[in-house]
């Protein structure tokens, strides 16, 4: 089950404060958050708020991680450039990437099309694992980013990967 | 009150509380008065200073002081609901209420309209709110406000202090930050 290799992935990483705004992709992960010991997770109602509410948690000696849909990484870029790269605040952004192959919402597909480029442009790296294989390797990546230099990385996590979980969650 | 008479009042009254100050302004005020290590400025990310407050205030157990003001929460409403419900105590957010966007020039916000800030707090679900426009009540309301999480919305003036701009590079303010955040305090 995907949701549980992306939690095991999270605590490997070091992640002890998940910031999250609801998304179908990660819906089981947020169930698994809810009762996690291992990470305090605070729901937000919305992206950008969930940037401060995570940079809080870094200044207050944490390792923050925001974990949010595609949609809503628009409203955070000003934050992100502003406060995380100003100050050099890390943050891990566990991103569900919508508007790829087989999406069904057209809304989802310019967002979509947009997201690498949007986080080129204000220098966020960000790792595409293609299959579940490949998962522990983008958290590995990410992290020596986020230790390296101290501002955020961004794991992207593509429908298909997460498909046969949702079927079956359904 | 002018807002620098507000901020020096609520300056007098600290010791080891950390505290984030919104941007422009506010934080060069606040700097002039009396710059600490346990000041964190804003440079950025306008309407965010409640919601740092927030993430820090779930993670140590000092006491964490917002000085936001009222354009900046108007554009991070929804930062009053998850503050209402994640609940802090050890969180107080004072709003400088100018009514005004004092930063860029003086335009109106809607709270000089028909919006009023405290009962949209309380709406929030936030039990402590408290609306001051006097030094006596400011400093009554803040010593208060060390119980259980509060709101205090400061009516000040739309006056600017004439402060110099913050003169520290921003990773400096970070680390001196991070390191008075780890301090024991007795």
């Amino acid at each position: 089950m995907l949701s549980k290799i992306l939690f095991g992935e999270l605590i490997r990483f070091g992640v002890n404060f998940a910031v999250s705004v609801p998304s179908s992709l990660f819906r089981n992960l947020l169930r698994m958050l809810e009762t996690a010991t291992e990470i305090v997770h605070i729901p937000v109602t919305r992206e950008e708020e969930g940037v401060g509410v995570a940079a809080g948690a870094y200044l207050g000696g944490k390792t923050p991680a925001l974990i949010i849909q595609n949609s809503g990484l628009g409203n955070s870029i000003n934050a992100l450039a502003s406060l995380n790269m100003v100050f050099k605040i890390p943050l891990l952004l566990l991103i569900a990437q919508r508007g790829g192959k087989g999406e069904r919402i057209p809304a989802q597909i310019p967002m979509g099309m947009a997201t690498p480029h949007l986080l080129n442009a204000i220098g966020i790296p960000h790792y595409t694992p293609k299959s579940a294989k490949q998962i522990p390797k983008a958290f590995q990546k990410a992290k020596k980013w986020f230790h390296t230099h101290l501002t955020p990385a961004a794991v992207l996590i593509k429908m298909e990967l997460m498909k046969n979980e949702k079927n079956r969650s359904d | 009150m002018k807002r620098i008479e507000a901020i020096r009042i609520i300056t007098k009254e600290l010791k080891h509380e950390l505290v984030v100050c919104n941007l422009g302004f506010p934080s060069r005020e606040l700097y002039s008065v009396k710059d600490r290590p346990e000041n964190f400025y804003m440079l950025g990310s306008m309407g965010l200073a409640s919601s740092i407050g927030l993430g820090l205030s779930l993670c140590t157990t000092k006491r964490v002081v917002v000085m936001d003001g009222d354009g900046s929460i108007l554009m991070n409403l929804g930062s009053l609901v998850t503050i209402a419900n994640q609940s802090p105590r050890n969180l107080t957010l004072i709003i400088f209420d100018n009514e005004a966007y004092g930063s860029t020039g003086g335009q109106p916000s809607y709270t000089g309209g028909k919006t009023d800030l405290a009962a949209l707090a309380v709406a929030a679900g936030i039990e402590n709110v408290l609306v001051v426009d006097s030094p006596q009540n400011l400093r009554a309301a803040y010593r208060e406000s060390e119980k259980d999480l509060t709101v205090i919305i400061v009516k000040v003036e739309k006056q600017n202090a004439n402060v110099p701009v913050i003169d520290i590079p921003p990773e400096e303010i970070k680390n001196r930050f991070l390191k008075a955040v780890r301090t024991h305090v007795a």
